[in-house]
């Protein structure tokens, strides 16, 4: 499947083949993705698109028996190859989850967590680069008060937001989005994915998503997945109005999935 | 009435039963000893039981020796097994995913837990006292310590297992490494559970009387010394409780009380913590 015109791609994915153990859960995956725009996964449960968003941080390693061959090129380096550094990567490729999943200490600390793992700020950068995250998730307003209290006592879309913040807060360079707003109410969806919008400014996004609206509307490529093949990638507009494949269309439609 | 329902009604309240009955009968011995203890043990307490050694027959004296004993050996034993327990719990439940070495270790721990105490005081007496050649407050300190780290390895490895792993993921996915995981976020997580833990080994190991029987022994006199014989709660009960003296017998009462009270306490100490935590999340 040829890969349309990205400009600027900033992770390249070339022949990507993905086991839990025996099962091969990605097949030979070919796509780029650009820079500061968002790349939307879409296709039915068990596709492979989380596990394909897990590749790209490694996060898949933290389990025995998962194995990744291939290449995936960020800046031009080989990120699966032995010799890069989890830790350091995994500062670059910032990840949000399904379930909001907020460290048991403080708001503030949670923000702060990922910063003070590769910075030293002192008190006041540190609090500076709390409120900036904070802004940035849309969340400092509703919070600006309470920065003492426990993560948890958020409500579930403020708990998202939270991560959000905890996650651009380490200034990473792409951030992964996995199913952000599938346990979360329509005015918290919306919020997020007004955020989403902006955040693509700075950043290089990621998003899976079971919401075809959700696809539509926020990103600007759209990549429907099936049984571990990526099946067509596009623009999301070619996907949603002239899409190519027959299964893609089927699955956009509600025909299948 | 639809005949279905008429019968799980039937099944349901038959089940309860059964099962308040149960609760009952257990409940009521716990009760009558409780009782008992109340009924003989509290007119022996009174201010002299802190104050005083434990007398020869036939003359007034309190337990204060037994006390401390008991309390000092207590503390190191927890000191000791606290940290090892920990972290061996956290290497099982955090880094022992690959290999034999976790799974092996595990069956090895949980043998140990359900090992009889006397066991545990048999083997430190073999490998410890007969060497030295003499009972010690060391050597009941190292057998109590014994049995504080298999229930510590066990409630820290099932209390971070508590923990889902979204959370360590989430974590890692910021770029920590796993020591920074685990200390920062997973223990945070699990801490009341993890002093849980702690105390309720301290209540265990706070009634044991045979491993103190050969390694710590008794001792009449005040003893600060760690490398004799040191008195201790349980074993003073012990000899007590067996002994034809009555004043004996009701210092053996007092103690027996002293140490379920002290017991119930952490209990009370270890909920309170426990229910603060997991409502402060």
């Amino acid at each position: 499947m040829n890969p349309p015109h990205v400009t600027a791609p900033k992770v390249i994915v070339r022949d990507l083949n993905f086991y839990y153990g025996k099962f091969h859960a990605l097949k030979s995956i070919n796509m780029d993705i650009a820079e500061k725009k968002v790349t939307a996964f879409i296709g039915p449960s068990g596709c492979g698109k989380s596990t394909l968003l897990r590749v790209f941080n490694r996060m898949y390693q933290l389990y025995p028996g998962q194995e990744a061959s291939g290449e995936i090129l960020m800046d031009g380096a080989n990120i699966l190859d032995k010799k890069q550094d989890l830790n350091i990567l995994r500062a670059k490729m910032g990840m949000v989850f399904q379930k909001p999943t907020p460290f048991p200490m403080s708001i503030f600390d949670n923000v702060a967590f990922g910063v003070k793992l590769y910075e030293s700020l002192n008190r006041r950068d540190m609090a500076e680069r709390v409120e900036w995250a904070l802004r940035k998730a849309a969340l400092w307003d509703e919070v600006k008060d309470k920065l003492n209290q426990s993560g948890t006592s958020l409500s579930g879309g403020q708990q998202q937001r939270l991560c959000i913040a905890r996650g651009i807060a380490v200034k990473p360079e792409v951030v992964l989005l996995d199913e952000p707003a599938s346990a979360l109410d329509p005015i918290s969806t919306s919020r997020i994915e007004e955020l989403i919008f902006e955040l693509k400014e700075d950043y290089t996004i990621a998003i899976v998503t079971h919401n075809m609206q959700q696809a539509a509307r926020v990103s600007d490529y759209t990549a429907y997945m099936y049984l571990g093949e990526l099946i067509e990638f596009n623009d999301t507009d070619t996907i949603f109005t002239t899409p190519k494949q027959k299964a893609t269309e089927d699955y956009i439609t509600g025909k299948f999935g | 009435m639809i005949p279905i329902y008429t019968r799980r009604r039937i099944v349901n309240a038959f089940n309860l039963t059964a099962a308040m009955l149960a609760m009952a009968f257990g409940l009521f011995w716990l009760t009558w000893i409780l009782f008992t203890l109340f009924q003989k043990g509290l007119g022996g307490v009174g201010i002299a039981i802190f104050t005083q050694m434990t007398p020869p027959p036939g003359s007034a004296g309190g337990l204060l020796n037994a006390i401390a004993g008991s309390v000092v050996m207590a503390t190191l034993a927890t000191l000791i097994g606290t940290p090892v327990g920990i972290m061996a719990g956290t290497y099982l439940a955090e880094f022992g995913q690959r290999g034999w070495l976790a799974p092996t270790t595990r069956f090895i721990n949980d043998i140990l837990l359900s090992a009889p105490s006397i066991v545990i005081g048999l083997f430190i007496y073999a490998v410890y006292v007969a060497r030295v050649g003499h009972f010690s407050g060391w050597a009941g300190t190292l057998a109590l310590s014994l049995i504080v780290i298999p229930v510590v390895v066990r409630t820290t490895e099932d209390m971070l297992r508590l923990i889902p792993d979204s959370l360590r993921e989430a974590a890692a996915a910021l770029g920590a490494p796993q020591w920074k995981v685990v200390t920062l976020v997973t223990w945070r997580a699990s801490k009341a559970g993890m002093v849980t833990g702690v105390l309720l080994a301290v209540a265990r190991i706070s009634g044991e009387t045979a491993p103190l029987l050969f390694t710590a022994l008794n001792n009449q006199f005040w003893n600060a010394d760690m490398n004799r014989p040191m008195a201790n709660l349980p074993v003073v009960i012990f000899q007590f409780a067996m002994s034809p003296y009555a004043d004996w017998q009701k210092l053996a009462w007092a103690g027996a009380l002293l140490i379920t009270l002290g017991v119930l306490g952490l209990n009370i100490v270890a909920r309170v913590l426990f229910r603060k935590k997991t409502s402060f999340n």
